[in-house]
């Protein structure tokens, strides 16, 4: 009798958690099919970095993207650093580029919205990411939330806003938060002016953000390769 | 005053080894520039090691505003030297070859005299900086081409747009131009006490070698004392360098960090000239020229 039982059990929850499984993998497809309409993009705005040893202007962006995994941000007349990490502010590239497995993780409320939460399993050893938390809006077919772990680069995550773009899956605002390691360099290379000022305690590992608000994008007009060297 | 000041001129570009100075400015500025032509991207990796480890840096790096940042560095330590060379020779030049005493004997006020070779040094001082400027900021600005710029502090990193650059450079030279001036006004000093020009301008080297050592040392004894060496104001011109930031944290564009420093570190320049050039002049004029 127990045995009986048993067995029902397994299978009940195999047969259920399969349905789950592949429900997730197919509000994922859609995802993927919606922003599959974008083969690339050039977008312009605004970015600002908030990494607490860094003292960076808000600065204009040209961003350019092409499938499968390209993605390179300009900024104008200046230079840019950006959280390491490949799939870094770009949605589409971790998307696209990754074979991976897909969990139905149940739903979560995120600024009064109920989003489905999804995680990503890679298929591939050497993938570097090793685990990917999305939160997806069902209604809409676009991802509002991102958790990444990676091997190389620890985890970060994307928070998108979206507007006049979310037909293509493309967000107005991306927020881009990371963990960030310690800097110093020693006072005997730097050889810095000491302007009487108190130099400031920073706080040790404290994340770092980027937010990126874009103005416009072309979208599948055609982006050439040079603009990736 | 303009004849004197002419006739001093005259004098020092005459000479030589006025010119050695000059060439060894192109010959160090040169090598720098192809050191970092053929092998800066390894320096930069040294440099930027702990970033390099969360960051992707896009952008041109080794751009002429860069490159010009680190000659400045390294070169405004030993460029003292050469001003050295000069300025400490004014006086005890004279008296070395007996010239001097011939040199009073004109109807011209010892002040007035004092003061035309003092401003003749300091003219050599600036023309050596500007000579400085070309091939650093501007033959830099052409071989590497401008882009923004890292300021790379001990603690923190400074990041300042293309467009933001240029006038901090402007700033910073003239800047650079009153710390020479003072290095200048002490070897002029000292050049006043000894009738061979060797002694002045080793002198002077020493002073400021010894400060600038205490002054760079992180030992707290010394960097209570630091505040009372010009060779500390002498980097002052690295404040034009470092942004003010909003209430948000973000770097405004066009605003220098600490203004009133970099000028208070203007001023201690400015009045330890004034004053190694007053008392060379007072003690000139109570001195009994026996050469």
């Amino acid at each position: 009798m127990f045995m009986r039982y048993t067995f029902l059990f397994i299978l009940f929850f195999s047969v259920t958690s399969g349905f789950a499984q592949d429900d997730a993998m197919r509000l994922l497809q859609k995802v993927k099919a919606k922003m599959d309409r974008v083969n690339d993009y050039a977008a312009t705005g605004k970015m600002r970095t908030d990494v607490v040893f860094i003292k960076a202007p808000v600065s204009n962006i040209r961003v350019y993207y092409k499938k499968p995994n390209r993605f390179k941000i300009n900024r104008d007349g200046g230079i840019s650093l950006l959280p390491k990490g490949g799939v870094s502010v770009n949605l589409n590239a971790l998307m696209l580029t990754n074979d991976f497995t897909a969990l139905d993780a149940g739903k979560a409320t995120i600024a009064g919205k109920e989003l489905r939460v999804i995680k990503l399993l890679p298929l591939q050893e050497n993938s570097d990411v090793v685990l990917s938390t999305m939160y997806i809006d069902e209604l809409r077919l676009l991802v509002l939330k991102t958790n990444t772990t990676t091997r190389e680069n620890g985890t970060y995550e994307m928070e998108m806003q979206f507007g006049n773009y979310a037909d293509y899956g493309l967000p107005d605002k991306v927020t881009f938060t990371f963990n960030t390691k310690d800097y110093k360099l020693p006072k005997g290379i730097t050889l810095e002016f000491d302007d009487g000022s108190k130099q400031q305690q920073l706080p040790k590992n404290k994340k770092g953000r980027i937010e990126i608000s874009y103005a416009s994008y072309q979208v599948n007009k055609g982006v050439s390769d040079a603009m990736f060297k | 005053m303009w004849s004197l000041l002419r006739i001093e001129l005259y004098k020092i570009f005459k000479r030589p080894r006025t010119y050695i100075s000059f060439a060894a400015i192109w010959a160090i500025v040169s090598l720098i520039q192809l050191a970092i032509y053929v092998d800066g991207q390894r320096y930069m990796e040294f440099f930027m090691k702990d970033l390099a480890a969360s960051f992707e840096i896009q952008g041109n790096m080794l751009n002429g505003y860069f490159v010009c940042f680190i000659i400045l560095q390294t070169l405004l330590i030993h460029v003292p030297l050469l001003i050295a060379l000069v300025a400490a020779d004014m006086i005890a030049g004279e008296a070395n070859m007996g010239t001097l005493r011939l040199l009073i004997t004109k109807p011209v006020s010892r002040t007035k005299l004092m003061i035309s070779k003092f401003l003749a040094s300091a003219v050599y001082a600036v023309l050596l900086l500007v000579w400085m400027a070309i091939l650093s900021l501007f033959l830099s600005m052409v071989i590497f081409g401008t882009d923004g710029m890292m300021n790379a502090k001990s603690y923190e990193i400074i990041i300042l747009e293309k467009d933001d650059i240029f006038w901090r450079y402007a700033l910073a030279f003239a800047y650079a131009a009153v710390a020479l001036i003072t290095v200048a006004s002490l070897g002029f000093l000292l050049s006043v006490f000894a009738e061979n020009a060797i002694g002045p301008i080793v002198a002077t080297m020493s002073v400021i070698i010894v400060f600038t050592i205490l002054s760079t040392m992180d030992i707290p004894l010394f960097q209570q004392v630091k505040h009372y060496f010009f060779t500390t104001h002498m980097i002052g011109w690295k404040g034009f360098f470092d942004v003010k930031v909003d209430a948000d944290g973000n770097a405004i564009v066009g605003s220098i960090a600490n203004l009133p420093a970099v000028l208070r570190s203007a001023g201690v320049l400015l009045a330890h000239t004034f004053l190694f050039t007053g008392a060379a002049i007072l003690i000139f004029r109570k001195k009994d020229i026996l050469s």
